[in-house]
């Protein structure tokens, strides 16, 4: 990426909040955005970035969005008279919290889950359709027609702040999902993809440059950071999954996890304590682990102990599980699992089949363990999970 | 998630097909056509087609014989693939097909490359 297209990425949805904010209309500002930001590529490598290259654009969307409005109706003409009235370009640019006013926007609680995943990449994120369909690996025809349509459910909805807390755990929400498509994605095709981890973990850091006092956007953004630190180590040279316990902890991201341990130091020193800071402290303990044996599961179970509190849901039950037989020993972990499997979200989960699996297996149950490893692999949806519980399978073999 | 919806027909489903008046059986394209046209609309169709009658199936392989297979009592009639929000979603889509009440749908899950972190 040139210097110039770096820029006008990062410039790009100030530009459309600015033009938003303004004339209101979310498409038609979009389009005069991206007008603005074509004639820019072609101009400024040419003749130099200008001085003010935001104002620059901002100025050209909103002469597009007039132009737009001139070949319009005789209605719409009248309305014209009064934006002309107020030139274009003259308005202090506030450049303040652009990407929160876009990622409100985009997430809006009209649109669907996936169509404010689509359009926050596109609008916030400036990844072009194609990109984005790649991405998912879904047609490009598919992506296009949700962005198309959550614009046009944007259509003359006003940006209010009166909603804000509610809509910002939908904005962290939707961030964490592109978070996680990136980082959960095989890397064999990785080469064409774009990645969504990255671009997550940017677009989050923009937030957090925003809102730097939210502890749940900062757990957020440690939450990513103590993650993708371990994506080097997460599947080896084949393509296999390595489970936690087994990774190289040298390959580890040691910039990341520096990072991520003195965001959510700070998180939870000084704001409410929150899921996203709760998940990031988890995450925290098992990245500071010199190795798996020195792992302080006893912190992690007290974290899990907390999240099922603040936020609870079937797969932190499973996850805590997990931890609560590390502490209390296998057997100890196979009754509370019986007990968590009597949740009905978690009726015929394959996770529950894999954790049992590996109670069983730690218990020297090898039989068990092998009916339990094949009972999770005929159930998950995950090409690399199956082929790692199989193999597990295989091992038990005798 | 992706999903595919798999639309078996029977005897008994061909015959009602058969049977109908010119405008029944366009009013029955017409309610698919709507159906696809929504479904677009919404961005969670990624591809369907209706399939030819078991008479034009050619089977490959050791076990390989000629057709016709009119005789099945089941066949494959069409399919989706969707790309929806949740499980409950595909199974909503696919109750709206005819099929649902007079042949078979079935609703299975895509499996896909993403490995959960272990």
């Amino acid at each position: 990426m040139s210097d110039v297209e770096r820029l006008l990425r990062e410039l790009a949805p100030q530009v459309l909040a600015a033009l938003v904010r303004r004339y209101g209309g979310f498409d038609t500002c979009e389009d005069a955005v991206q007008e603005a930001l074509l004639a820019a590529a072609r101009q400024w490598p040419v003749e130099g970035v200008p001085d003010h290259p935001k104002g620059w654009l901002i100025t050209t969307a909103s002469r597009r969005r007039i132009e737009q409005w001139r070949s319009d109706t005789a209605r719409q003409r009248r309305e014209e008279a009064v934006v002309l009235a107020e030139p274009p370009g003259q308005e202090p640019v506030s450049g303040v919290d652009d990407t929160l006013t876009l990622l409100l926007l985009c997430c809006r609680p009209s649109l669907t889950r996936p169509s404010q995943v689509a359009l926050t990449l596109r609008a916030v994120g400036g990844l072009t359709t194609a990109e984005i369909a790649r991405a998912f690996l879904v047609p490009e025809a598919t992506i296009g027609q949700r962005i198309s349509r959550a614009k046009q459910k944007l259509k003359g909805e006003q940006l209010t702040g009166d909603d804000r807390p509610e809509r910002l755990a939908a904005v962290l929400q939707v961030l964490y999902l592109i978070f996680t498509e990136g980082h959960t994605a095989s890397s064999g095709d990785a080469l064409s993809r774009v990645d969504l981890t990255t671009e997550a973990i940017r677009l989050t850091r923009q937030l957090r440059a925003e809102l730097p006092a939210d502890g749940e956007v900062t757990g957020l953004l440690a939450l990513m950071l103590l993650t993708d630190a371990r994506r080097p180590a997460r599947a080896d040279a084949s393509g296999a999954l390595v489970p936690l316990a087994a990774q190289d902890r040298s390959r580890w991201n040691r910039a990341f996890i520096d990072e991520g341990v003195e965001l959510i130091t700070h998180a939870l020193a000084t704001a409410p304590v929150g899921p996203y800071q709760l998940q990031a402290a988890i995450a925290a303990v098992h990245d500071e682990a010199a190795d798996a044996e020195a792992t302080d599961w006893a912190e992690i179970l007290t974290l899990y102990d907390l999240l099922r509190v603040v936020a609870p849901g079937p797969m932190v039950t499973l996850n805590r599980v997990v931890a609560f037989a590390q502490v209390h020993g296998p057997r100890a972990g196979l009754v509370e699992l019986a007990e968590a499997a009597e949740d009905p979200a978690l009726a015929g989960h394959h996770r529950v089949d894999a954790i049992r699996a590996h109670l069983l297996e730690l218990s020297g149950d090898a039989a068990g363990a092998r009916a339990a490893y094949l009972a999770a692999a005929r159930r998950t949806l995950s090409l690399p999970e199956q082929a790692y519980l199989q193999s597990r399978a295989a091992k038990l073999e005798t | 998630m992706k999903y595919v919806v798999l639309i078996y027909g029977n005897p008994e489903s061909r015959k009602a097909w058969e049977g109908m008046s010119d405008e029944q059986r366009a009013a029955g394209l017409a309610y698919y056509q709507q159906l696809n046209d929504d479904l677009d609309a919404s961005g969670e169709r990624i591809v369907s087609e209706r399939l030819a009658f078991p008479e034009l199936t050619k089977r490959v392989g050791s076990s390989a014989t000629d057709g016709p297979f009119a005789e099945a009592k089941e066949f494959l009639a069409g399919f989706y693939l969707l790309d929806c929000e949740s499980e409950d979603r595909a199974l909503e889509i696919a109750a709206k097909f005819p099929e649902a009440s007079f042949g078979k749908v079935e609703v299975r899950p895509v499996m896909g490359l993403h490995g959960p972190e272990l």
